[in-house]
């Protein structure tokens, strides 16, 4: 892994506005969320339903556009149309749902050249369909199934066919949104392998988004939890994993389940109180500070910056200490 | 089987354990004959399948595809014009005994030719009251009908997917204007528009000299008034497709991918909404026919001596008392154009409707 950054992520802003009766609240989906992804690593983005994990996926591949804040991939700030198109070649997606994400009406190789065509990366029909046979039997496929639709395939397939969509542009950024969430455990770790070989073979970075806490440690080089829109804890992911600082964090982890019934005894499970609050009603300073255990006057006031605790992982939290 | 019980722990009797002994493996061979790879199917494949087992749409399909061989075949060889009226000819006094034929029924000159050895065709229907063949007419007034009901389909067909799907696909502010457009044009009564259409469009628009000429300015306004009209019913029910369609994540890959908006409705939206499109067409058909008939029966459709269903019946309303049939047989035309049509669209919507997929 190279210290070379290649995405950065700064003051990143996506607010939608829900119309409520007469007025329109704002919905901060993400708030003021900075980080930075290296060449090669594989960042995983943890956190609970609706804190926002996706929108900031989809807020960096400009599939919405952001509220406020810059996206800087190579060094080159993504703004404007034609930087987007550019961009759009070297950053993708594999997506969370392996049934809605591919079109029922094409064929696998329709799928799969649908990059091809729109960026026109060939020169003639046979180009095309080495292209396809190369990038299904990347992923694992057999190139008999060309002709087929997606329906006729199980859901790990389907995934294999998104996750070769994306590559058909030869990207060098990933999104991958929750790719192993709809699919049971023995093809989740087929999947989850198959990321790892594509980042060897390929040199691919990843922004890998899950809630599933064990596949993120397994995949990630660095962890990132995030909490109502907000990044609360960023670091290797050991370090994240065993060692998490904050209170939400620690909750989040002692939730994972173990598999020895005797361990997992032993463990006590820290169970937060009351719920998550309303995005559209977010509580001041902290937004965790509702069912934080050690929440003070400070917490109310200001919501606390990253800092770095311990190298190289950063904490947001007033009561955070190394 | 004894023998290799022995190995086994001693069985109880009444146990319903399966003997293992009793089980070898398969062969290669065997194995190659249990597979089974369902042959690839596309959706209209699958449709076609389905729609062939419904057994009352294809009766209608095969009344449908009759109707369409009869009046595109019969009128070329058919000996008789829907124009001409018989028993006149230029430089001879008029033979009125052509007038008002009952069905097979000949007029006093034919009797005479087929007395001298000559062979005549039959008028199957009889003539009306100017002494035309009233068989070539109605065929030729269905002809009319049903390119009357194609055309006006097709028309609302590419207005009407074309606005929705701007529409629904963008969004926001042009959808809100572009729907209000629709609704005032919804709120218009559709008759009234159509008279005042055909009666200005009668007196303003000069097509002599031109193709259209023959068609009539009737049926021109019909034309016009289905393009400016009835294109909102479908153009409403695309939007609301395309509005649901555009949640899919399909649409969001292929974003992703860069695909601009005109791409996506083209490869993604319209294809999906393909069943839907097929069935209102199919179902427009028959309400277009119906608005045709229903002008021409008020004298604002064709133009004479063009026949049409509509205008066949209104004729024949003169003479009910005297010669019903000339009443029914173009009614019988119409209802069965219209309900085959729409069963036909009922059978459609079965078939490729995924929501209904047993």
């Amino acid at each position: 892994m190279s210290e070379k950054k290649l995405l950065e992520v700064k003051h990143l802003k996506q607010h939608f506005d829900v119309p409520s009766g007469l007025k329109t609240l704002k919905l901060k989906a993400v708030d003021d969320v900075t980080f930075d992804i290296h060449e090669g690593e594989t960042l995983g983005l943890v956190g609970e339903s609706g804190c926002g994990k996706t929108t900031v996926g989809r807020s960096i591949l400009q599939l919405y556009k952001p509220t406020a804040g810059e996206v800087y991939f190579d060094g080159e700030l993504i703004q404007g149309k034609k930087t987007i198109r550019e961009f759009r070649k070297k950053a993708q997606m594999v997506f969370q749902d392996p049934y809605s994400s591919l079109d029922p009406r094409m064929t696998v190789s329709d799928i799969i050249g649908e990059p091809l065509d729109v960026h026109k990366l060939y020169s003639n029909r046979a180009e095309r369909d080495e292209k396809i046979k190369y990038l299904m039997d990347l992923v694992g496929l057999s190139s008999e199934h060309a002709s087929r639709y997606a329906h006729e395939f199980s859901g790990g397939q389907r995934q294999r066919i998104g996750i070769a969509r994306a590559l058909a542009v030869d990207p060098k950024f990933i999104v991958c949104d929750e790719p192993v969430s709809a699919l049971d455990v023995s093809i989740q770790a087929q999947v989850v392998n198959m990321f790892e070989d594509l980042q060897a073979k390929l040199g691919l970075t990843y922004l890998f988004i899950a809630h599933d806490l064990l596949v993120v440690k397994h995949i990630s080089t660095r962890i990132a939890v995030m909490y109502l829109g907000k990044m609360i804890e960023i670091g290797p992911a050991n370090e994240v994993y065993h060692n998490p600082i904050h209170p939400y964090t620690i909750s989040l982890l002692s939730a994972v389940p173990v598999p020895d019934p005797n361990i997992a005894r032993a463990n006590k499970r820290i169970h937060l109180e009351g719920d998550v609050p309303s995005p559209l009603h977010m509580p001041s300073g902290c937004p965790f500070r509702t069912r934080c255990p050690r929440a003070c006057a400070e917490c109310a006031e200001s919501m606390p910056e990253l800092k770095e605790v311990r190298p190289g992982h950063f904490v947001a939290c007033h009561k955070a200490e190394g | 089987m004894k023998k290799n019980n022995e190995t086994l722990p001693k069985k109880n009797p009444l146990s319903l354990q399966l003997d293992v002994s009793k089980f070898e493996l398969a062969t290669e061979d065997e194995k190659f004959l249990q597979q089974r790879m369902r042959p690839s199917t596309t959706f209209f494949k699958d449709g076609m399948r389905r729609l062939s087992r419904n057994k009352i749409a294809m009766t209608c399909l095969c009344i449908l595809i009759v109707i369409v061989l009869i009046v595109t075949f019969v009128p070329m060889f058919y000996p008789y014009d829907y124009s001409t009226q018989l028993g006149i000819t230029p430089g001879q006094p008029v033979d009125g005994s052509f007038k008002n034929l009952k069905p097979f029924e000949y007029s006093s000159t034919e009797l005479a030719r087929i007395e001298a050895g000559e062979k005549i065709f039959p008028h199957i229907f009889g003539t009306d009251a100017l002494g035309r063949d009233y068989a070539i007419r109605v065929i030729y007034g269905t002809r009319i009908s049903l390119i009357v009901g194609l055309f006006a389909s097709i028309i609302v067909l590419i207005i009407g997917t074309i606005y929705g799907s701007i529409s629904g696909y963008y969004g926001g502010k042009v959808d809100l204007v572009m729907m209000r457009i629709v609704d005032i044009i919804y709120s218009l009564p559709d008759l009234l528009m159509i008279i005042l259409f055909s009666v200005v469009l009668k007196q303003t628009l000069n097509l002599e000299g031109t193709v259209l000429e023959k068609l009539g300015v009737g049926m021109i306004s019909i034309f016009i008034v289905f393009a400016l009209l009835y294109w909102v019913g479908m153009a409403r029910l695309i939007r609301g497709q395309i509005l649901t369609i555009k949640q899919q994540d399909y649409v969001l890959a292929a974003r992703s991918i860069g695909a601009k908006g005109s791409h996506i409705i083209r490869r993604h939206m319209l294809p999906n909404c393909i069943s839907v499109i097929i069935i209102s067409t199919a179902l427009q058909i028959p309400s277009a026919i119906f608005t045709e008939s229903f002008l021409s029966f008020m004298g604002l459709g064709v133009s004479m001596p063009m026949p049409s269903l509509g205008s066949l019946a209104s004729e024949a309303i003169d003479g009910y008392a005297s010669y019903p049939y000339r009443l029914i047989i173009p009614a019988i035309a119409i209802c069965l154009i219209v309900l085959s049509l729409n069963l036909l669209g009922d059978g459609l919507r079965d078939a490729f409707d995924p929501k209904l997929k047993k």
